[in-house]
């Protein structure tokens, strides 16, 4: 009996560093060699470093409806979300990932990364998105925040260039 | 009286002789020998392109430059960069995430020099019904133009030269114009294309386009960065068609197209290159080609990042 309970712990113990292994391999720490080369993120102007008002101010992590500052922004993202899902709530310059990681401004690909593993997967090997640059040289990639704002992602319709001219309208 | 008799015959003008001279005479009469210019002559005598030794094509460059400066105001640089070794140019276009906007289509236009008016494009986008039989493109529409894209129910399929590895237009043209260069690219030579458009025939993709007048851009719009096989500035009665932007692309950067799509639809590599974005795509998704029953091998891929 004894012997098939530490059997049972030993199984525990392997999964469980399996597990903390594999999510290793996704942290941004095993990813520092491949730098991906991307313009400044689209911050509103004026609005960064978040800390110059944040540092004054008491994390609260109760959702509310915001009154004095960000009214602008609703959350069509993540429902029933709130901010400090993604902003660190001790430093605002910085993203909090799950597992407690902080992802800075100019890599939040690895934030977006941990719901959006197969479009970052794809994103990597430069097929979602955009990329720039060289085919066969240095590329430049797009974060997932240029094409999709944050707190609303969805890809917004764009006015069409004109039309070609038909035929029969050709003079 | 024998001699003087050979002698009146051989000093008269036989049928012969006046036929040659005759000939000689019209031949004459249609070379346009008004035009005196050493330019002229040269661009009349020129070689085809492909046989054509490297001192040969550079001054054949050196006249077009000067023809251009002279016509455009501004000094245009032809280029004639060969293909680089181990490369063969593919295409890839994501169908699931091209919202037809066209922006595409304008971004070659601005780099490809293509005539503004008469209005030439390179890219046709077509736009299609959701559900219905889809691949018949006589029911496609290309004049759609509503406030914004994408619109609900419909997708858009961009069309330009598939670059096919066994190009009907190659076949069709009377004076080898047209060719398939090492790294994949059909290109024309506007100086030998005698404008007969035998090859808009063949090509099953309608990506061929014609200059029917003098192509117009303004001195400004002009992209001074050319190619011989691509984008430099062509001549009425000319084919001419998308070349993979060769100006661009053989100096290693993308696409005017790939770099102007907001969506990210448009991937492009080498197809040689297992690590390319391109051999991502046709490894890992659901691709066609267009008309792939014709044989003509395009290197444009068509497909679907997302969804089923």
């Amino acid at each position: 009996m004894g012997y098939s309970k530490v059997f049972f712990q030993l199984i525990i113990v392997l999964t469980l560093s399996c597990f903390s292994l594999g999510s290793a391999l996704a942290e941004p720490a095993q990813e520092v060699q491949k730098k991906f080369l991307v313009p400044p993120p689209p911050l509103s102007p004026g609005i960064f470093p978040c800390s110059q008002c944040h540092q004054f101010l008491p994390a609260n992590k109760k959702p509310r409806k915001l009154e004095q500052m960000h009214q602008e922004i609703t959350l069509k993202h993540l429902p029933g979300g709130w901010c400090l899902d993604c902003h660190n709530p001790d430093n605002r310059d910085t993203f909090r990932l799950a597992n407690g990681k902080l992802v800075s401004f100019e890599e939040s690909y690895y934030l977006c990364a941990q719901c959006h593993g197969i479009i970052f997967r794809e994103w990597k090997a430069g097929l979602h998105g955009k990329r720039t640059g060289m085919w066969n040289g240095e590329k430049q990639y797009r974060l997932c925040v240029h094409c999709h704002y944050p707190h609303d992602p969805i890809f917004k319709p764009l006015k069409p260039m004109p039309a070609p001219i038909r035929p029969a309208d050709i003079k | 009286m024998e001699k003087t008799d050979k002698e009146l015959r051989e000093a008269a003008i036989n049928r012969r002789t006046f036929l040659k001279g005759a000939t000689l005479g019209l031949a004459a009469t249609a070379l346009p020998l008004n035009k005196a210019e050493a330019s002229f002559w040269d661009a009349f005598f020129q070689k085809h392109f492909t046989e054509m030794n490297d001192a040969e094509i550079k001054k054949v460059l050196g006249r077009l430059e000067k023809e251009y400066e002279q016509k455009y105001n501004i000094a245009v640089k032809v280029g004639a960069e060969k293909a680089m070794p181990g490369v063969l140019f593919g295409y890839g276009l994501d169908l699931s995430r091209c919202i037809g906007c066209r922006r595409c289509v304008y971004a070659c236009v601005d780099e490809n020099n293509q005539s503004k008016d008469p209005q030439v494009q390179w890219i046709t986008v077509l736009r299609f019904k959701k559900g219905d039989k889809w691949i018949d493109l006589e029911g496609s529409e290309k004049y759609y133009n509503p406030q914004e894209v994408p619109e609900p129910g419909y997708f858009y399929m961009p069309v330009q030269c598939q670059q096919c590895e066994n190009p009907p237009c190659v076949k069709a043209c009377p004076t080898q114009a047209t060719w398939k260069e090492p790294d994949g690219i059909v290109v024309v030579d506007y100086n030998w294309c005698i404008g007969c458009r035998y090859c808009m025939a063949a090509c099953p993709y309608g990506a061929r386009r014609f200059n029917w007048a003098a192509p117009k851009r303004k001195p400004g719009e002009i992209n001074p960065n050319t190619h011989y096989l691509g984008n430099r500035p062509r001549y009425k009665g000319v084919v001419e068609k998308c070349t993979f932007c060769v100006q661009r692309t053989r100096n290693g950067k993308y696409p005017a197209c790939v770099e102007a799509c907001p969506v990210g639809a448009r991937k492009f590599g080498n197809l040689l290159d297992p690590n390319s974005e391109i051999r991502y795509a046709i490894e890992h998704k659901r691709v066609f080609r267009l008309k792939e029953d014709l044989n003509t091998n395009p290197k444009f891929y068509y497909f679907f990042a997302y969804g089923n």
